[in-house]
């Protein structure tokens, strides 16, 4: 893989957002910083159209905005710790932590299998409770590069 | 037990996964052994043909068209979408396991012709096989339908039995809709009453569609839905019943294959599922019903009528053992609804005397439609391991159904087997129209069974006619089933041995 899933710089952990759309829009602000993303607004059209079939907010404080997108490069993973929490649309409450995937609209299929690999990783608790857990954005971008491993 | 499930997503590269690895690890916790397909943007390798015809069930968590859904075809299913299977994967896996408890069985190894290509069938075997795996998912989806209307309507009988007596027993189908939406009160027995027997009727509507529906269902999956409901619904409303309806869910299932099939450019394609399909083939089935077979069964009901008005004077036990045939050869097919029809018009006759000719004839076919599903209830009883799981729920309600005087109770056991169980339900029918002819029972009212029971004269002897017709149906069909070997009903049993097994080595 030429291109790491996530990198430090794609971490935020103390993200200030009045709503998922602003939370989404600091987190595609980074992947486009970084390279990853062309085009910041088209992306987060995207995303939004994504959002808007259904949201993506999960059980346990957990928000995954996505998209498949022109506008991205490289199968990329932003993350970004809310401490006060930004509703997702999940039933049981805010999310405080908010993954962002993007996704090369025509990515080969290896290419997309890491983020294959994010996604199942994503549902178990032990893995979401130790990137709530990690404080600074080397940690979490740690984790992730470990846990994620294609199969 | 083995699931396989298929999962996708909108953008299929998140939801499809976390599905898949939620699903994977609840089965795992709850002990059943869980393949996962998912159809994503990472490409997706189909499952091994092995393990699907190991499979008991299929798990659906997608929300796009599941692709190659026909190797599933046979197979006990849930279908959630996705969002389900991430939030709530171990109740998704529990109602997985549910539904295989209650549903089609998978088939005997060979017999899934699509997902076993290289197995060298019988292809006579084969389609009978099919043939009734068609049939069982038409029942099992409609036994609820009949479980439901044919409860809620027995009860509703039962409390206007308990609010107004038997007369409120006679009244409570004569109440009007409009008086539930603008005049309904809590605190009358009538009211409540007739809100049960108006919902169970309502319930009732959907007994043909579903059954033509579900039939069409599994022969064509999806497209087949729309042309076997809406042939259903013409069934009914031609009077053809459920035997019209056998038709329709075979041909609406046939056309919708036929027509999925056919080579068509690329851009017709996208709308062929959702308008051509549908469009196509209800118009075709819908043309088929009301001009080819309305007609003639329009016509033999008329003959058959005149034929029972001519009769009027002759023999009563003979004629007790014609109509009691007639209401058990098609359960609330045309031929029933004759016999039924000519002894509720007798009952407009005004100033009759207590014992009259029509009041007879009324308790001969009240009697003779009582037979039935009492009798598949007490032979699934006695004789479990003739039925499936399916039809032996089904039989727990006919008891219900069958004593409140809703024939319809055993149609799913006709619609499943259908020669075995019109054989044996004529014969006993007849028995019990003659028998209750020759006992001198008098009925004026036209429905409610034992709930007007106050009304019958000789009532004893009305009830002895209904158990000896029922003891006589419930015998005759156990000695054909005994005779017959039935794949479906195999698999189950080797399933459920193997299910005894497990338990017993656990």
């Amino acid at each position: 893989m030429s291109t790491p899933l996530i990198t430090p710089d794609l971490v935020a952990v103390d993200v200030v957002a009045a709503d998922r759309d602003a939370a989404t829009r600091q987190l595609i602000d980074l992947l486009a910083a970084a390279g990853r993303v062309t085009d910041a607004d088209g992306f987060h059209a995207d995303v939004r159209a994504r959002e808007a079939q259904m949201a993506t907010g999960m059980p346990g404080g957990i928000g995954l905005p996505h998209a498949r997108s022109a506008h991205v490069t490289a199968p990329s993973l932003a993350v970004g710790k809310v401490p006060a929490g930004v509703d997702f649309g999940a039933p049981d409450g805010p999310a405080t932590l908010i993954f962002l995937i993007a996704a090369p609209d025509s990515g080969d299929a290896a290419h997309l299998q890491i983020l294959a690999a994010l996604a199942r990783r994503l549902v178990h608790e032990s893995f979401r409770q130790s990137l709530k857990d990690a404080t600074d954005p080397a940690t979490v971008a740690e984790i992730i590069t470990r846990e994620v491993v294609p199969s | 037990m083995k699931l396989v499930a298929v999962t996708s997503c909108p953008t299929g590269i998140a939801h499809t996964y976390m599905a898949a690895e939620a699903l994977e690890q609840a089965g795992k916790a709850a002990g059943h052994e869980v393949h996962v397909e998912t159809q994503g943007a990472a490409g997706s390798t189909p499952l091994d043909p092995s393990i699907i015809a190991a499979a008991d069930g299929v798990i659906y968590a997608a929300d796009l068209e599941v692709k190659d859904k026909e190797r599933f075809a046979g197979k006990p299913f849930v279908d959630v979408g996705v969002k389900k299977a991430v939030h709530d994967a171990p109740g998704v896996i529990a109602a997985a396991t549910a539904a295989v408890e209650a549903g089609v069985p998978a088939p005997a190894a060979g017999a899934a012709a699509p997902a076993a290509p290289a197995t060298k069938v019988d292809s006579n075997a084969g389609v009978g096989t099919r043939v009734r795996q068609w049939l069982m998912t038409g029942v099992s989806y409609m036994i609820p339908f009949v479980a439901a209307g044919g409860i809620l309507i027995a009860l509703g009988f039962m409390v206007a039995q308990f609010s107004d007596g038997s007369q409120g027993v006679i009244d409570v189908t004569q109440v009007p809709i409009s008086h539930l939406l603008n005049d309904f009160s809590v605190l009358s027995g009538m009211d409540w009453a007739a809100l049960l027997f108006h919902t169970g009727a309502l319930a009732f509507g959907f007994l043909v569609p579903a059954l033509s529906g579900f039939i069409a269902y599994a022969i064509a999956d999806r497209p087949g839905i729309v042309p076997g409901f809406v042939g259903g619904a013409v069934s009914v409303a031609v009077g053809a019943g459920f035997l019209g309806g056998l038709v329709t869910g075979f041909m609406g299932g046939f056309l919708a294959l036929w027509i999925s099939r056919w080579k068509v450019p690329k851009g017709v394609r996208g709308i062929m599922p959702v308008v051509v399909i549908p469009l196509l083939s209800s118009f075709v089935v819908g043309l088929v019903m009301f001009v080819i077979i309305g007609q003639p069964i329009a016509s033999l009901m008329e003959g058959l009528s005149s034929w029972l008005n001519s009769l009027s004077g002759s023999n009563l036990v003979i004629l007790g053992a014609l109509l009691g045939a007639m209401m058990g050869f098609d359960l609330g097919g045309p031929i029933n609804k004759v016999a039924y029809t000519f002894a509720v018009t007798g009952l407009a006759t005004e100033g009759l005397a207590g014992d009259a000719v029509q009041y007879r004839i009324m308790a001969a076919v009240m009697a003779a439609g009582m037979v039935t599903p009492l009798a598949m209830a007490l032979a699934t009883t006695v004789r479990k391991s003739l039925f499936t799981h399916a039809e032996r729920e089904n039989g727990k309600a006919a008891w219900l159904l069958g004593a409140s005087f809703i024939s319809e109770g055993a149609i799913p056991f006709a619609a499943a087997d259908l020669w075995r169980v019109i054989v044996s339900s004529v014969a006993g029918s007849a028995l019990t129209g003659a028998l209750v002819m020759a006992g001198g029972s008098a009925q004026r009212a036209p429905h409610g069974g034992i709930w007007v029971l106050p009304l019958i004269s000789h009532p004893w002897w009305f009830v002895l006619a209904v158990a000896a017709g029922m003891v006589v149906t419930a015998l005759v069909v156990i000695a054909l089933k005994t005779t017959r070997r039935d794949p479906v009903l195999q698999a189950e049993h080797v399933a459920d041995e193997q299910a005894e097994l497990v338990a017993q080595t656990a």
